[in-house]
Formats: structure tokens, sequence, C-alpha cells
């Protein structure tokens, strides 16, 4: 019922909200949000004293002939992303409250929506289920850039909907494929165990195919080199409740997908191409590591510090260790928290200023210090300093990307080094120095900001020196994939 | 069949309706007599009848009793639709009984038992379109489509004739049910000029549901015939053409498939291509519906040559005529609606988001649903034809399929993004008839809920 719930009232909120108007639309949004959240802390606590909680799962029938049920469940690993969805759509939605977005209504029910679609796919245990929900999240995020982005919206809107859609076209026939695999006593099922069952029956070279299907997809989503072409457009383009949208929620479809719908389904098409991908992974890290130091956009720069991260999270899912799988869930979470601060920080400077260019801005740390604090914070946190969120993250994950290629690795502990550079630079150039002409002053922040980048870096701190409920609740869901591997 | 005597009923009162000066009542009789012959549709359905007529030349089993549900469905909603289109011409009688005399040749196609039966349903169905294709008398466009349309029809038409004499010299029978059995027979040895036979017919039918190479007349056609007789042929006459074609081929040459299904991949391959690469390019609304309706063909066509002769693929095509028929007087309304002023062009539809939003929001659902997103009835119908096609050996149309399903994103996009990107310069709301609107609203509706709940439909099917 709980999971139900989570799912069900932000749709109802999303079609309340619809029928309200400008500011109301707004608040009410936001008190609806943080019910959300108050309904997933219900869920963590739910699970906490019982993981087989009867509240958390419910399945119904959908369609009967075809093995399609309305099967959700709340295990480990969901709970942590729908954790991070309930934790980050308030915040997105505050941060919104210093633009004004014509049309609020709509723009606030559309991201209410989406938070549906997102909660959806990570509780979802069944194949067909997921896949909706999967491309029932592609509409309102495609309406929200396409609506209220920036210029040229029309053409990158429209590229990063027709990529996407493609990679889960792809999906949906290996998902097909497996289906039609499933039920040797008759009847076809879409439930999770079957699909995973289905997968391990299948010959090598079978199991190598569905990898390929699959993968596109959520190599296209999180995105990975080299179809990452669509990202960094889109989120330069998209308005910033938007771009936080794709990056801190969206893109960990991709990644929580690989763990739960890729990994235990075919285990000999990972061991015969998840050296190709992880090769694929890592060079995207130094690749989009080397281009976003050389970026004078700001908000660009992390676009592709986000395809750095991404493509490090990947390499540690693909590694098929317990403390690679474990290192991505962990490093998901943190990467959410502080891209949307990192995305607000973007904002925030343009807001103020009237521009992004890191070359143009200065100084900014002497008009206001309070930010300069927070900023640092938030790029702590991005850069995965000890006593941050993102340091065990990123520990886990090179950790186990060593165990698979110590080579592999090296690389991968590149974009450590590269992440520092260009995250400092940036700073260096935009808040110390000198005051540019280029801008004006400074003035202090708008409180919501402020309570927004209050909370994120209280987030930063917090899990960063007490990880241990998050990283018992992922290892104890890595456990389960990892013994499915088998 | 009793539905088939009232709607050939029907057509004769209307005819009639001029002289006895009971114009006015004419569209009320009508949509009654559309529902009554649904009802009684339904009740052979219920009863599980299975009868022959006239000495095996019709009959109405399950699958031609479905799909005349899905045709009488459509049609009623179109003839909502098509209230003020026929208001505005002082020739109503002659196209209601046209458009009746059409739906009589559709049920013919749904139901034929044997090759003059179903030479004779795509003549009544045909020959009305021709005349309707041009019923725009002052528009040379229009005048352009009926006479293309005809020439080409005769053409196909010739072709049909052709091998369906072909098969008779070879069988000696126009019986379906007795040239399966000599299939069954003979196999092996069936003289050459009976596949030849096979295959005129195969062109022919391919050309009825404008399946590529044979496509060059559709565009011109939905282009210049009157928006709502676009409508009618992209939907009734398309479903008719394919229950035609699926009792032909996968019932009737279901023995012989290895002489025909190569050449059906090649047309779906190539109707897949062309349409969504030459629909991405137009600019013409109807245009490039018209190519998205060869897209479509393409998806059902990939159904037959899946040929598992068990109900799925029946299932998948029933489905997928209701979602496609559905959609495309949703779209086809609308587009009628956007398009009075005689701008056909895709900015046309710049700005309708201000303009109108809820006629927005339903293009929006109609788009969607062509291009197969969910929970519109659109993605599950595309679902039923991936379902079928894998694990078949036409892997590579199925690649084929997905790539240019992608494409196909493309235009529908278009359209979404003119609505509500895009600046008009009129911001004058668009006034609509509440009979359009209603149609409007309830197909749009019928398709999110189809797509929700496709177990209705699923259940509904069921032989």
């Amino acid at each position: 019922m709980l999971t139900l719930s989570l799912i069900g009232f932000p749709l109802l909120a999303a079609v309340l909200v619809l029928f309200m108007k400008g500011n109301s639309a707004r608040n009410a949004a936001l008190g609806f949000s943080v019910i959300e959240f108050a309904l997933a802390i219900a869920a963590y606590f739910c699970h906490h004293s019982d993981p087989n909680c009867a509240m958390l799962s419910s399945n119904y029938a959908w369609v009967a002939s075809l093995g399609i049920n309305f099967s959700v469940g709340i295990d480990s690993l969901s709970l942590l992303m729908v954790l991070l969805t309930a934790f980050l759509v308030p915040l997105i939605i505050l941060s919104s409250f210093s633009n004004s977005y014509e049309n609020a209504h709509s723009f606030y029910g559309l991201i209410l929506f989406m938070q549906m679609a997102l909660v959806g796919v990570f509780v979802a245990n069944d194949g067909f289920l997921f896949y909706v929900f999967w491309e029932l999240a592609l509409i309102p995020i495609y309406f929200i850039c396409l609506l209220w982005g920036g210029e040229n919206r029309g053409q990158i809107t429209f590229k990063f909907f027709v990529y996407t859609l493609l990679g889960s076209l792809f999906m949906l026939v290996g998902l097909i494929y497996l289906y039609n695999h499933t039920g040797a006593d008759g009847s076809k099922s879409w439930a999770i165990q079957e699909l995973y069952d289905a997968g391990k029956s299948l010959s090598e070279k079978q199991q190598g195919t569905v990898f390929w299907l699959i993968f596109i997809a959520f190599a296209i989503k999180m995105p990975i080199f080299p179809f990452h072409t669509w990202q960094p457009d889109t989120y330069v383009n998209a308005p910033t409740q938007g771009t936080m949208l794709l990056s801190g929620i969206m893109l960990k479809m991709g990644t929580f997908g690989a763990i739960k719908w890729l990994l235990p389904m075919v285990p000999m098409g990972l061991e015969q191409w998840g050296g190709t991908a992880i090769t694929l992974s890592v060079i995207g890290v130094v690749y989009a590591s080397c281009i976003a130091i050389v970026q004078k956009d700001y908000k660009r720069l992390i676009a592709y510090s986000s395809i750095a991260h991404v493509g490090l999270i990947s390499a540690g899912i693909l590694s098929l260790t317990q403390q690679g799988i474990q290192g991505a869930m962990m490093q998901m979470l943190a990467h959410g928290v502080n891209v949307v601060g990192l995305f607000l920080i973007a904002d925030i400077l343009l807001r103020h200023t009237g521009t992004r260019e890191i070359e143009k801005l200065g100084g900014i740390r002497n008009m206001n210090g309070n930010f300069a604090v927070l900023f640092l914070i938030v790029l702590l946190g991005a850069v995965a300093l000890p006593l941050t969120n993102g340091f065990i993250g990123e520990f886990l994950l090179i950790n186990g990307v060593y165990q698979f290629s110590p080579w592999l690795a090296a690389f991968a502990g590149l974009s450590v080094i590269l992440g520092a550079v260009y995250m400092l630079r940036s700073y260096q150039g935009i808040m110390l120095g000198e005051k540019k002409d280029s801008h004006g002053a400074f003035g202090s922040l708008a409180s919501t900001d402020k309570t927004v980048l209050i909370i994120v870096c209280i987030a930063i701190i917090a899990f960063g020196v007490y990880p241990k409920p998050l990283n018992d609740l992922a290892e104890e869901g890595v456990k389960v994939i990892i013994s499915n591997l088998k | 069949m009793k539905g088939l005597l009232i709607l050939s009923g029907l057509g004769i009162i209307a005819m009639l309706a001029e002289i006895f000066r009971f114009k006015k009542l004419l569209l009320p009789l009508v949509l009654l007599g559309i529902v009554g012959a649904y009802a009684l549709n339904f009740m052979e359905w219920k009863n599980g009848m299975s009868i022959s007529y006239f000495d095996n030349m019709i009959g109405f089993d399950k699958i031609a009793i479905a799909f005349s549900g899905i045709i009488l469905a459509t049609a009623f909603f179109w003839f909502i639709l098509a209230n003020d289109y026929f208001d505005n011409q002082n020739t109503v009688v002659d196209h209601v009984s046209l458009v009746l005399f059409a739906l009589v040749g559709a049920l013919m196609l749904t139901s034929f038992k044997n090759m003059t039966t179903l030479f004779l349903g795509i003549e009544i169905m045909s020959i009305p379109l021709y005349v309707l294709a041009s019923s725009n008398k002052n528009n040379l466009k229009s005048n352009e489509a009926g006479f293309k349309y005809l020439i080409m029809g005769s053409f196909a038409s010739g072709f049909l004739l052709f091998g369906i004499a072909l098969i008779y010299g070879a069988v000696g029978s126009f019986d379906m049910a007795v040239i399966t059995q000599h299939i069954a027979d003979n196999s092996g040895s069936l003289p050459m000029f009976f596949y030849v036979g096979v295959m005129m017919m195969l062109i022919a039918m391919c050309f009825k549901v404008s399946a590529a190479p044979f496509h060059f007349w559709a565009p011109d056609v939905y282009q210049g015939s009157p928006t709502l007789i676009t409508a009618l042929m992209s939907t009734v006459v398309k479903t008719a053409a394919f229950a035609a074609f699926l009792r032909l081929f996968l019932i009737g040459f279901a023995g012989i498939s290895l002489t025909w299904t190569g050449t059906l991949a090649g047309v779906v391959a190539l109707s897949l291509i062309i349409a969504n690469f030459s629909a991405a390019m137009q600019s013409n609304v109807k245009r490039m519906l018209a190519y998205s309706s060869i897209s479509h063909a393409a998806f059902m066509l990939m159904v037959i040559l899946a040929n598992i002769r068990s109900n799925l693929s029946i299932d998948a095509i029933l489905y997928y005529s209701l979602a496609y028929s559905i959609g495309s007087i949703a779209a086809f309304g609308i587009v009628h609606n956007v398009t009075r002023n005689g701008n056909e062009e895709i900015s046309a539809f710049n700005g309708l988001a201000k303009r109108n939003p809820v006629l927005a929001l339903c293009m929006t659902i109609a788009m969607l649903s062509l291009a197969g997103i969910p929970v519109t009835s659109g993605f599950f119908a595309k679902y039923f034809v991936f379902t079928t096609m894998i694990g078949t050996g036409y892997k590579w149309l199925l690649i084929l399929a997905v790539l240019t399903s992608a494409v196909g994103a493309y235009y529908y996009l278009k359209v979404i993004i003119a609505m509500y990107f895009k600046q008009n310069e009129t911001e004058e709301a668009i006034e609509i008839k509440s009979s359009n609107s209603f149609v409007i609203a309830v197909t749009s509706i019928i398709v999110i809920a189809i797509g929700i709940v496709p177990g209705i439909v699923a259940e509904m099917f069921k032989f």
C-alpha cells in the first residue's frame, strides 16, 4: 500500500496542481512534495523494522492474458532511490521559487508527474511496468525542456527525445525477447524473477545480444561515451529545474536499471561484453573530464563533469564486484545531491550577474561570503573529499574497478584528479581574485536559494561523516544482486 | 450479416431523402442505423454463430465480426465528425449514401469467402471513394486526387482480377475453402501460373493498403481529398483492406507462404524506410499523415509476415487497427478544424497551445499514440507487433522497425513542437462545433483508456 501511495500521491498532486494558479500552484507543489518525502521516510522505517514488510509490496493483475502485472515493491536498493527522489524533488521545487515561470501550474504539475514516473521506475517489479514508467518519465521532462528551456530548445530537446526513445525501443525488444523465453510451463510472465531465469537459460551468444539491446537504453540515459552527445546541449538549454531532474534523478534511472534489470539477467553476456562496456565507460570518464577542463560556461562544465561521474558509476557497476556496485549506489546518492547544488549555483550566478562564463566572473567571495562557503562545501562534495558524501562512493568504486582491472582503475582514478582540477579552477575563477567589470554587484541570496543550499550542504556533510544507514542498505541490496549473478 | 443488410438499406434510404424531404432527419437516422448494425453484429458475436450465406459466398465468422465491429465503431465517430462537412454541401444525400455504400464494401471485405465477393467488396468500397475524393468540385487538388485514385485503383483492380483468373485456372474454383484445400492437397505440384496469380493478388492488395512501392497514389490522394474523406480512407478503408489481406494470405495462402513472404518482407522494409523518411520531410500535415499511414501499414504487414498461425497475430492486427483508427479519427478531426482556413502546413498548428489548449492536448495525445509512446493505445499496438515478430526469422526487419520508429517520433514531435513552441500571427481562439469537440474528446479518451487497460480489448477479441 505504501509503495502504491508513493506512486499515486504525486500523480494526484500533479492533477490538483494543474487546476491551481501561479503562486498557489507553486506552494501547493512544494507542500505535496514534502508529504511525499514523509511517505518515503515512512517507507524507510517500515523497511527498517521488517525488510519483508507487507506494506511495501503490491501486486495486481493488469493484462492477465499476457502475464503483465502491476507489481511494485521496495527492496533496499529501490528504497535508496525512492529516498533520493523524494528528498530532491522538494529541493528542486524550492529552488524554482526565485524564478517566475509562465504557466506555473503546468510546470509544477509536470514535475510532480515526473516524480510519479521516476518512483514507478524504481519500484517496478514487472518488466513491462518498468518499461512503461521508463517511457512515461520521458514525456514530462520533454515538455519541461521544450516549454521553459533556453534558446534553440526545439532542436535540442528533440534530439534528446529521439535519442532516448531509440534506446528505449531497443530495450523493449530485448525485454520482449526475454519474456518470450519465460514460462517453460506454458504461461509467460513479465515478473522480474521470471525474466532473470529466462535470461540465464539463454545461450552465451543470445545473452550477448540481449545485453546490448538492453544496455544501449541505459547507456543513452546515463549517458556513457559514445552515446552522450545529446547530454551537454540538453542540460545547458533545459530550465534549471529540468536539468536538476535530468541529472539528479533521471540519470539514475539508467544506472539503477543496469543494476536491477541487466546484471542478474544476462551474466554470461556480461562476461562476454562487460570488458568492452567498462572500457567505454572509462574512456568517457577521461574524455569528459578533459573537455570539462576547457569549458567556459559553468553550467556546461557541470554537464561534462556529470558524464565523468556517471562513467565511473557505470564502470563500478559493470565490474560486478560487491564494492563496485555498492560504491555505485552510494555515488548515485551523492551525485544526485551534489549536482542539484551545483546547478542551483550555476543558476544563482546567472541570475545575479547575468552570465555563467567563468572568464567574465571573479571576486564574488568578497561580495558574498556566505555564498562562497556554501559553494565550497558543495564543490568539495563533488570532488569527493573525505568526510563529504562523495568520498565513500568514489573510494568503493575505484576499489571495485581495481578488482576488475588495475589498469582501468588507474585511468578511472584520473577522474578524481581531473575532477579536482576543473572544479577547483572554476571556483578560483568565479569566486576568488578581483571583481571583473563584466558583471555587476553580487547581492545577498534569496532566502529560498539559501535554504536549498544549506540543506544540500548539511546532507553532504552529514552523509560524509555518517554514511552508515545508507551504506548498510546499499550493502544489503547489492548482496542480493551479487547472489543473483550466479 | 444483418449489419451488412442494414447498411445497404440505409444507403438506399439515404438516396430517397432528397425526394421525400427528410434531409434533416438523415444524419440521426444513419447514426441510429450504425448503432443498430453494431448491436446486431455484437449479438452474432455473442451467439458465436458462423454462418455462410449465399452458397458460401460470404460468411461472418469471429474474425469478420471483430473487424466489422471496429469499422462500424469508427464509422459512427466519423459520421458525427462529418456532420458539418455535409452541412456545407447541397449534395448531402449523395455523399451520405456514397459513404454508406463504401461501408458496405468494407464489411464485405471482412467477410468474403469467395474470390468474387472479394472483388465485389473492393469495388463497392473503392468506387464511392473515387467520387468522394474529388467531392470538393471547385478545388483542383481534389479533382486530381479523385482522378489519380481512380486510375491507380483501376490498375490495381486489374492485377487483382488477373490474379484471381490465374488462380481459378489452376484450381477450378473461386471458393476460398476449396483453394486452401487444393493447396494443401497438391503442394509441390501446383502449376507455375498459380504462383504468378498469388503474386499478382499480393501486388493488388499491397496497393490497396498503400504499402511501398505501390504507395505513390497515397500522399496525393490524402492531401487533395477533403480532410474528412482522408480520415475515412485512413481508418475504415485501411481496416477493411487489412481484414481482406489477413484472410487472403494468413488463412487462404498460408500453405504456400514461402512464395510470398520474401516479397512481403521486402515490401515491409521499403515501406518502413520510404514512409518514415518521406514523412519527416513533409511540411503539409495531411501529406505527413499519409506517409505515416504507410508506415503503420508496414507495421500491420509485419504481423502478417510473422505468420504465427495462432490468434496472436490476428489479435495483434485487430488491436492495431482499432488503436490506429481511433487515433486517426482524433488526429484528422483536429486537422480538419485547425486547417479550416485552407492552410494545411504544419505551421497552421503554430501556437495552438495558446489558441485552444484542450485541442492541443488532444492532438498531443493522438501524436504520442501514433508515435507509440506509453500509455497510449499506439504503444500497445506496437508492443503486440514486436511480440509477434520476436522469435521469427525477421530480426533485421525488427531492428529496421525500431530504427524507423525513432524517425517516426521526429515528425510527430514536429507537430507538438509547433503547437507548444512556435508563435502564430493570429492569437484568435479556434471555435469548434460541439459535435466535433465531442468526437475529438471521446476518441482521445479512448486512446488513453485502451492504452491503460488493453486487457479490455484483449478480452473482447478472445476467440
